[in-house]
């Protein structure tokens, strides 16, 4: 593929495409190692979650100095960008948030810098869909109530898109493409719709390329992050790890393998964790571009770090786009104190019992509320064993939902007052930040295709 | 013998709205049949309790070795929402490797660790 070029003339035999991050505070360096090493024809970014159009609408509101795209942009492109020029590696990446306009143009700039103005940058937008749904009656998945209902909570609206733009920015000669919201898997999708000219109506062919990318959108979970477990899943040199690589096929089969030297590890046991990870039914994963059957893998180890994937079978996309919505939800107030030595444990019970009755005093107003003993039960609550000993240290963590900032503060002022007007031997750090964070509820909704459209803009 | 599920198979969670699924994958084929047998949703409903506040159910697919357990109501609202310390449920897979497994003594060779 010639960079800063057409379309591919001839069809090709395979396609090479790195995982550049699978969040947005992904580690940078395995990214530069793969846009250096891994002989790619494309780089993808991932960055985005649930709540982060939601969360940079807000913050974009409150402070004018927020570009409103991926705020590791400059980072992670000043990494890859001179790999990228001198290996002919094209990059999809969703770090354009609510701004991907502006976060094209920061490319654009950041490539000119280079010498390379012959690279064509395009930008992604038109999944924000905001006043468009704004106080319609279409119901929200989760409670069946209407869209109406969240009045002026509601913050932004988009729609997950596919591929489809995206596809069209690379045929159109993009050599970067940086976009806002689209479901993770048509990242990588794209290139191979591209590059291999696949029927986007080809069931069987999206729903392999889908699986693929869902495979690589979490960048190292495929690759032993987020999987060891010592005893019985170690791997070699875990500070080291690779971002994951695929070499796909024009069948849409495709083989797995990260960097040489790297840490690690890629085998059947990675590769099924993350098949399934944030999956349900497995049979129907749907996304804009098709419903992908997982069921029907076919799982090879073909080396060391190497993984075959094939038999990945799918149905037509649905006729519908999922639109994530955020409403403002109001603040969660939260801190954390702690004990060590004989008695901790019941100190913290105390503590508990005295935060219970200063909340009281002060008439905090909560919508819900929690004061967990860390070391005993804090993260599985009542579904954790009781301790087998008395624990040596304990935290006290309290997190209450309140409906305004005002309420929420009053958690960590309570906590400020177990400092001297607690009990013995209280271990507290002096308030370092505002212990109070926004609640940006997420919820869902469907709309028709036609409700939303990509549209590609070269910078 | 009763052993422990950590040795039988090893498990992710991933979160989406205010539901965890629970990934549970066997070590070897021949274990499988034990997993498939014995981890019904309702003993992984049983395991986290009031923790979850919606119904459990089971994916079984069977030419991977992987049951998949879709929990609603197991996020404190979803992610945003959760005052749980562990807002994402990251940690809920490992909760479920502490469930025992009767095995027969001539799979005693599968195990792991």
């Amino acid at each position: 593929m010639t960079p800063g070029g057409a379309a591919p003339t001839r069809k090709r035999t395979s396609l090479r495409i790195g995982s550049g991050s699978g969040w947005w505070g992904d580690r940078i360096s395995p990214a530069e190692l793969s846009a250096r090493e891994g002989r790619l024809d494309y780089l993808c970014f991932e960055t985005m979650a649930e709540a982060t159009i939601s969360t940079a609408q807000v913050r974009s509101r409150a402070d004018a100095g927020f570009a409103g795209y991926d705020t590791y942009l400059e980072d992670r492109m000043a990494a890859v960008l001179p790999h990228c020029l001198a290996n002919g590696t094209r990059i999809v990446s969703n770090q354009g948030w609510i701004n991907p306009l502006g976060a094209a143009r920061k490319a654009r700039q950041m490539l000119d810098d280079l010498g390379r103005p012959d690279w064509k940058v395009a930008a992604v937008t038109g999944s924000v869909i905001t006043e468009a749904l704004r106080g319609t009656d279409r119901p929200i998945l989760e409670t069946g109530a209407p869209l109406s209902g969240l009045g002026d909570s509601l913050i932004s609206a988009e729609a997950y898109l596919g591929a489809e733009a995206i596809v069209a920015a690379l045929r159109d000669g993009a050599d970067v493409v940086i976009t806002g919201r689209v479901a993770d898997p048509s990242l990588f999708l794209a290139p191979m719709i591209h590059a291999f000219g696949w029927d986007p109506a080809d069931a069987t062919l999206v729903a392999r390329g889908s699986a693929i990318g869902h495979l690589l959108e979490c960048g190292a979970q495929l690759t032993g992050g987020y999987f060891a477990d010592p005893g019985v899943k170690d791997i070699p040199e875990p500070w080291n790890l690779g971002f994951p690589i695929a070499e796909v096929a024009p069948d849409g089969s495709a083989s797995f393998t990260k960097i040489a030297g790297t840490g690690g590890v890629l085998d059947r046991r990675t590769v099924l964790e993350q098949m399934f990870y944030e999956v349900h039914d497995p049979a129907n994963y749907i996304t804009p571009d098709v419903v992908v059957d997982f069921t029907t893998a076919v799982i090879e180890q073909t080396g060391p770090d190497q993984v075959r994937l094939s038999g990945i079978s799918g149905k037509p996309a649905t006729d519908r786009y999922k639109v994530s919505v955020g409403a403002h939800e109001g603040f969660i107030g939260e801190d954390m104190f702690f004990y060590a030595g004989p008695g901790a444990r019941q100190k913290a019970e105390l503590a508990r019992r005295i935060l219970v009755e200063r909340f009281a005093i002060v008439g905090l107003q909560a919508d819900d509320m929690r004061i967990d003993i860390l070391g005993v039960d804090a993260i599985h609550g009542p579904a954790s064993p009781e301790p087998a000993c008395e624990p040596y240290e304990v935290a006290v963590r309290v997190a209450a939902r309140c409906p305004t900032r005002a309420e929420a503060l009053k958690v960590g002022r309570e906590v400020d007052g177990m400092a001297v007007s607690g009990i013995a031997s209280t271990g507290k750090r002096v308030p370092f930040q505002d212990r109070v964070r926004e609640v940006i509820g997420i919820w869902s909704t469907l709309v028709e295709k036609s409700a939303a459209r990509g549209r590609v803009e070269f910078v | 013998m009763e052993i422990l599920l950590r040795r039988l198979a090893h498990s992710r969670s991933g979160d989406k709205g205010n539901t965890s699924n629970i990934a549970v994958i066997a070590y070897h084929p021949d274990l499988y049949p034990l997993l498939r047998d014995q981890l019904t949703a309702d003993r992984i409903a049983a395991r986290f309790g009031a923790a979850f506040t919606g119904p459990v159910r089971r994916y079984a697919v069977d030419g991977l070795g992987v049951l998949n357990f879709v929990c609603e109501g197991a996020l404190g609202g979803g992610v945003s929402r959760n005052l749980c310390l562990d807002n994402y449920g990251k940690t809920l897979a490992a909760a479920v490797l502490d469930i025992p497994i009767s095995v027969p003594d001539a799979l005693t060779a599968r195990l792991v660790g």
